[in-house]
């Protein structure tokens, strides 16, 4: 905890709370007034607010990067982002996390991945922290550990997710809490337990979480270890918080768990990792209702080749459908599930029949081109899937 | 038209022509062209998206200038609406009209992404689109199927048969000229099904479609013609004024633009009958003969949103319209060897081409000559011979 505090890339959240709301009030109240939406109607105002400055913003939600910071080297480096957002951020639960947009440079298409937010809940326009593993597949990340650079403006959406603290840290309760973790699974639970101590009681300057919690995390290494150092002197200081650290071949065992929290099933607890340490923690509950867990996006099978042949499903999901993939495009595929897929022309020119994809890989008929960007726009007259896919149809 | 299908049904000799090519050699201009366009898709990006961005700012610019301009009595007016106008026919048709058919929506933007964008007209984006992208871009010249030949109430073909209302034609256009947006707003109600019996005027289908016209004329009217005039005080009626100029200087631009796209002599149009069970290289064929190009300054064709090169928009309309010039070198040569016409023309002769033919229309009877396709057999012996 203390790390946090004398840390100066860490932003101070409470001093500038009042500030902003002071002054940004009225006027924001102006810019999203219906007279002003109405003479900047089509656009909206806020994309003729943009031309004076990125960081004015009655609607949309975008940040300047005010700090990058590295926390862990290595092959997939973990950096910590610092962001200021506009005036229209409305602030965070702990827990929760993010979609952010960036423009990759050389392709300047708009990329979106979600992260979690790692630093304590915000306030409305107040700043938040990301802390970001730069995996080798995954673009947006590896640009914002790698090569984005502090005054950079990225777009934001609003926090969303509902893996949060359930009581608001401001109403202390007493019940104890566990936290599992595994990898950069990390983030959504240090973002909790930044909170818990910010907001906590203070004891000779010591913050305290007011209540007993167990934080078991799970890295390949030390030098993996993200947050090593706020970790030690959270464990270290009188604060309510165990810290549990376990490197590479030391997996979960209900075993060890019990033995921290005998009770476990019927404690309040917050699992996020990778795949295989959400299985054994899941088995280990057993059912239970405390436990809550956010996973990772499920890996999707591999594209199939040119000329081999295509496995896979494709999901309708809105309307709850799967089908084997047969190469035809999913409007056909749609349409032989009885789905009656808003179309126009059928041939990829009037765009009438635009959805989303929101995971997996699909090949555009016309040009061959295969993508596995989620939540990608893709007109399914003239898109076929490649492998599993999932259609929001 | 109706001679070339006549001349392809009597004459044995080509009856595996359409239009003049045969299936083999239609199927490998198709081909070409879905090379090019392969070609020029791979190769978006950066510098595609950057010119959007400037054309935006360029815009918002001259309309934040516009608007300020009415504040300046007297002296500001002509200026005021000079920047306004340009604001509109920037907004309406470089950025709208191209970020409606999904050319931009590949960089992910929202605020340039075909499903959320609307424009500064009277049409709302939703009904255009379907109107436009699809029918229009689909059955492009196909008499009867698409609505843009003569929007429904102009005779744009010999093949619309003829009655005493069409004596009005030239009178009918310019006032479709002076009232365009509102004209390409109420388009979407399809008034000649209404007076077909097939369906009501407000209801049925076009329920929908009127709600969302009803809705955005609402805003366009408030803001040019209410607020912004309010704002200005005491000076509310030469804004309004000013705000009603500007708005019919887009109207004529644009109309002038568009019915230069499809109308000039030469430009063919077709029947159901023939395009159906259409293959992807004659919907290009299609396209090609059924559009006709402008020529003129950079200018000229970023005012025009580059639907100067009608043909190319036709052929790729999903491609940003900023590669239209580079793309229509190409275009033309191929054009060039398989024998095809390439209508283009400086603005004032396919203008004047235009309107001879709105008003030759006017009266019974009429023909229009598509322009001769010669084939890629005649390119051959000129080079022969040459």
């Amino acid at each position: 905890m203390t790390a946090l505090i004398s840390d100066p890339a860490a932003p101070s959240l409470r001093p500038r709370r009042a500030l902003r709301t002071a002054g940004a009030a009225p006027l924001g109240m102006l810019l999203r007034s219906r007279l002003v939406g109405a003479l900047a109607s089509p656009h909206g105002v806020d994309s003729y607010l943009e031309r004076f400055n990125p960081m004015w913003a009655a609607h949309d939600v975008r940040a300047r990067i005010v700090s990058i910071r590295r926390e862990t080297d290595g092959e997939a480096p973990v950096a910590t982002l610092t962001l200021q957002p506009t005036a229209t951020w409305r602030g965070h639960r702990a827990g929760q996390h993010v979609l952010v947009g960036v423009e990759l440079p050389g392709s300047a298409k708009r990329h979106t991945r979600a992260f979690s937010i790692s630093s304590a809940a915000s306030g409305p326009g107040e700043p938040i922290t990301l802390t970001v593993r730069a995996h080798d597949e995954g673009q947006v990340s590896s640009y914002l550990v790698r090569h984005a650079a502090a005054g950079e403006i990225v777009h934001l959406s609003q926090a969303q997710g509902e893996f949060t603290l359930i009581e608001s840290p401001a109403t202390p309760t007493i019940s104890r809490l566990v936290f599992i973790t595994g990898g950069s699974g990390i983030t959504p639970a240090m973002s909790m337990v930044r909170t818990l101590l910010r907001d906590g009681y203070h004891r000779d300057g010591v913050a305290h979480a007011g209540r007993k919690v167990t934080f078991l995390h799970f890295a390949r290494s030390p030098e993996d270890q993200i947050f090593a150092d706020e970790l030690a002197a959270i464990a270290e200081a009188d604060n309510g918080i165990d810290v549990h650290l376990r490197y590479g071949d030391q997996l979960f065992s209900e075993f060890e768990l019990r033995r921290l929290v005998p009770d476990y099933q019927d404690t309040d607890t917050w699992l996020c990792g990778p795949p295989g340490l959400v299985e054994l923690v899941k088995a280990a509950y057993d059912g239970s209702t405390r436990l809550q867990m956010e996973f990772f996006k499920p890996a999707v099978a591999r594209a199939a080749r040119p000329g081999e042949e295509i496995e896979g499903d494709v999901s309708f999901t809105r309307a709850g459908r799967t089908v084997a993939a047969s190469g035809a495009s999913l409007l056909e595929q749609a349409e032989e599930l009885g789905l009656k897929p808003e179309f126009g022309c059928r041939m990829g020119i009037c765009f009438s029949c635009t959805r989303t994809k929101t995971a997996g890989t699909v090949r555009n008929i016309l040009t061959g081109e295969e993508s596995a960007l989620p939540d990608e726009e893709v007109r399914i007259c003239v898109t076929a899937a490649a492998g599993d896919c999932h259609i929001d149809l | 038209m109706t001679a070339l299908i006549d001349e392809t049904t009597t004459d044995p000799g080509v009856d595996e022509k359409y239009h003049g090519l045969t299936h083999e050699e239609i199927d490998r201009l198709g081909a070409e062209l879905d090379a090019l366009r392969l070609r020029i898709i791979a190769d978006l990006g950066e510098p595609d998206a950057a010119y959007l961005r400037k054309v935006v700012k360029a815009q918002r610019s001259f309309e934040i200038a516009g608007r300020a301009l009415f504040y300046l009595p007297v002296i500001g007016w002509v200026p005021a609406v000079a920047a306004l106008s340009v604001s509109k026919i920037l907004d309406n048709m470089e950025i709208g009209h191209n970020v409606m058919h999904g050319q931009y929506d590949w960089m992910g933007d929202p605020t340039f992404n075909s499903r959320m964008f609307d424009w500064d007209t009277m049409a709302p984006a939703e009904n255009w689109k379907y109107g436009h992208n699809y029918m229009h871009h689909t059955y492009t010249n196909v008499v009867g199927k698409d609505r843009d030949v003569g929007y429904g109430i102009l005779r744009m073909d010999p093949e619309q048969k003829w009655n005493p209302y069409y004596l009005g034609n030239p009178l009918w256009a310019f006032l479709l000229m002076t009232f365009f947006e509102w004209g390409v707003a109420v388009h979407d109600l399809e008034a000649e099904e209404v007076i077909a019996g097939r369906r009501p005027l407000f209801g049925g289908e076009n329920a929908p479609v009127w709600r969302r016209i009803r809705k955005k004329m609402g805003k366009q009217i408030l803001k040019d013609y209410v607020l912004f005039p309010a704002l200005t005080g005491p000076l509310f009626l030469s804004t309004l004024a000013g705000n009603a100029v500007a708005n019919l200087v887009r109207n004529i631009w644009t109309f002038n633009i568009i019915f230069c796209g499809h109308f000039p002599a030469g430009v063919a149009t077709f029947t159901l009958e023939e395009t159906e069970n259409e293959t992807r290289g004659q919907w290009y064929l299609r396209q090609m003969l059924g559009s006709a190009n402008i020529t003129g300054s950079t200018l000229m064709h970023v005012m025009s949103g580059n639907l100067s090169h009608q043909i190319e928009h036709h052929l790729f309309p999903d491609i940003p319209a900023r590669r239209y010039p580079e793309m229509a070198v190409e275009v033309q040569e191929i054009c060039e060897r398989y024998g095809l016409p390439y209508n283009k023309g400086p603005l004032h002769k396919q203008l004047f081409s235009v309107f001879r033919k709105i008003v030759r229309l006017s009266f019974p009877g009429g023909t229009t000559k598509a322009a001769p396709v010669r084939g890629p057999q005649a390119v051959t012996e000129d080079s022969l011979a040459a």
